[in-house]
């Protein structure tokens, strides 16, 4: 029994981590842009299959395996940079006017149309490559085997991520403009900070992020259509559950949903899909604004 | 008489002409009115602001109710099972509504999420009551006690829905025009200014969940006697994704706009998952992004402004614009 509960323990704290870092970012863009983003789990998506392809195309050209893991940043920076920086320049910058619904909707529709892009581009057969999971072995934990890359490599990204993140946000002239243009956009801009390019850096970080934990996860299950919908719908739970724009409260909710989850698959598997959502109904009914999350003082 | 009156009538004499020129689509059409009442749901709720991203939730129940009464009694009276059906969705509404009103926004719509999502993983991890994933069939009720054989039963049923449709939308248009109707829109602006006035905004928006919940529970049990076949998919969250997607396309401005977004929405995927099987998603998609690029009024919204480049005196005569 004691095994079975290390075990729900451990696959909690992997997945805790890859839900941390979409979540994280998506808190971050919602923070700066307040634009909710429904295109964030295409990124996770196309940054899982992009890590695949790469570290296919590797091992096809006969480099060295440990490449792999240079590889699956390379991919999420690619995919952030590339996909969202254009997805920002020459869509959303022309919708953050008008209301949020339907902000919203936009990134939902981008979100269609990168779906079936993924299906033609990968197609809908499931692929699979755990080069990155076979080359650290397993560790023992106990009585139980793990996978070195899900015990360790997973959650020390989060970690990095999440020191990073803070960081960067505190003590870099960038990440402090990110700050001031979040907590009040127009008295930023009359301090002459070009709100525009924060917005472009902040979505691109964002979408990196996502993107990461896409090309993360990718090792550790196979890749088929509508992964990225499974990871929106949670990484939304995780930021209302934390409150909206909290990077450290996205981490400690993460940890409590995917444990919250992956107890639910050993001890009572009906409840998996739902465990999330309860935790999030019960947080919201004693914290409304989510557990980290600051009341809005109301204006007349 | 005016082209505002005139053009509305045609487009829905055209409707009640498909089942004699189009048998065919009938089906079709019968299905893409009753996403709409579920969608007029939704409007209801975008008045004030909010989304719902679970509003699948009443769908599923009133078409799960039907399919738990017909099956007892192997038919039934189908008036009764659309009465039935609708009651629970307000009752499961309201209880639902007590609980999410307290919240706006991203918190609204994903409480409004998780609590759809409670009830698919129970229609389908309960099996042996709910059928599973492969869901129920729906025995073919009688009505008025009339037994029919399927095509007459779904002529009925088209014309039953259409009637319904008009109806309901001819209600929630009178709901809009009432004091209370407008106190929505006076919660989308300014919630606090809306309290100072002595109308408490819970309140307001409770009452606008219940009949929204009542409009998808309509639209989920007329599904449910049209198609005869309910599923778990029903409350899944890609629905209620899909009424506030054909709440924007159509217009979420007038009573009109959930039905022509409905009936173009079916259309575009019907022809779309046909003849470009592999980029339909795409396809739609692309269609909505145009709408909120260049016409977020949706396409009713897109009408008007024809009409008045046609008549602009008409359309400036002082008199209120349509809502």
């Amino acid at each position: 029994m004691s095994d079975l509960l290390l075990l729900a323990v451990l696959d909690g704290l992997a997945y805790a981590a890859l839900v941390f870092m979409v979540a994280v970012g998506l808190t971050l863009i919602f923070g700066v842009l307040r634009l909710l983003n429904v295109a964030h789990g295409s990124f996770y998506a196309i940054g899982a299959y992009t890590a695949t392809s790469l570290i296919l195309g590797l091992g096809a050209a006969g480099w060295s395996p440990w490449l792999a893991y240079p590889a699956l940043v390379l991919s999420a920076v690619l995919v952030g940079a590339l996909l969202g920086g254009l997805l920002e320049r020459v869509l959303l910058r022309r919708v953050y006017a008008k209301e949020e619904v339907l902000t919203l909707l936009v990134t939902f529709a981008v979100f269609m149309i990168l779906e079936d892009v993924q299906r033609l581009v990968w197609g809908v057969q499931p692929l699979f490559v755990d080069t990155p999971l076979r080359l650290l072995g397993t560790t023992q934990v106990g009585e139980v085997y793990y996978t070195a890359y899900q015990l360790m490599l997973l959650p020390a990204t989060a970690v990095v991520v999440l020191i990073a993140l803070r960081w960067y946000l505190r003590s870099t002239l960038q990440g402090r403009l990110i700050v001031a243009v979040a907590h009040d956009r127009e008295a930023a801009m009359a301090m002459g900070i070009n709100a525009q390019r924060v917005y472009l850096t902040t979505f691109v970080i964002g979408a990196t992020l996502a993107a990461l934990g896409g090309a993360m996860a990718s090792p550790t299950t196979s890749l088929t259509p509508g992964i990225g919908t499974e990871m929106i719908v949670l990484s939304f739970a995780v930021v209302a559950t934390a409150g909206l724009g909290q990077v450290e409260g996205a981490a400690v909710t993460a940890v409590l949903l995917g444990l919250g989850r992956s107890f639910a698959v050993y001890l009572y598997p009906e409840m998996q899909v739902l465990m999330p959502y309860l935790i999030m109904v019960v947080v919201l009914l004693f914290r409304p604004q989510g557990l980290f999350g600051v009341a809005e003082t109301r204006k007349v | 008489m005016e082209p505002r009156v005139l053009v509305p009538l045609v487009l829905l004499a055209a409707v009640a002409a498909v089942p004699l020129a189009l048998p065919a689509s009938t089906l079709l059409l019968t299905l893409a009115l009753a996403k709409g009442l579920a969608v007029l749901g939704i409007v209801v709720l975008l008045r004030a602001g909010q989304v719902s991203f679970g509003h699948a939730l009443y769908f599923a129940a009133g078409a799960y109710v039907v399919a738990f009464l017909a099956r007892a009694q192997q038919g039934g009276s189908a008036v009764l099972l659309v009465f039935a059906g609708v009651m629970a969705a307000l009752l499961v509404g309201l209880v639902v509504g007590l609980f999410v009103v307290r919240y706006r926004y991203i918190f609204f719509g994903m409480l409004n999420l998780a609590f759809s999502m409670v009830l698919y993983s129970i229609l389908e991890k309960f099996f042996f009551i709910t059928g599973g994933s492969d869901g129920l069939r729906v025995p073919r009720p009688t009505i008025l006690g009339i037994a029919m054989d399927r095509f007459v039963y779904e002529n009925t049923l088209f014309y039953v829905t259409l009637v319904l449709a008009v109806l309901a939308a001819w209600l929630v248009h009178r709901y809009f025009r009432s004091p209370l109707g407008e106190a929505l829109r006076a919660l989308k602006s300014n919630e606090t200014r809306l309290e100072y006035v002595g109308l408490s905004a819970r309140g307001v928006l409770l009452v606008a969940y219940v009949i929204s919940a009542g409009l998808a529970g309509l639209g989920g049990v007329l599904l449910a006697l049209v198609q005869g076949h309910v599923t778990p998919e029903l409350s899944y969250w890609v629905r209620s994704g899909e009424f506030v997607f054909i709440a924007i396309l159509g217009g979420a401005a007038s009573v009109a706009g959930p039905f022509v977004g409905a009936i173009v929405y079916e259309l575009v995927r019907a022809y779309a998952s046909a003849f470009a099987a592999d980029v339909w998603q795409m396809i739609l998609g692309g269609f909505l992004l145009v709408i909120i690029l260049f016409a977020s009024r949706g396409l009713v919204g897109l009408y008007d402004d024809l009409g008045k480049r046609v008549a602009p005196n008409r359309a400036v005569t002082g008199r209120r614009r349509p809502t």
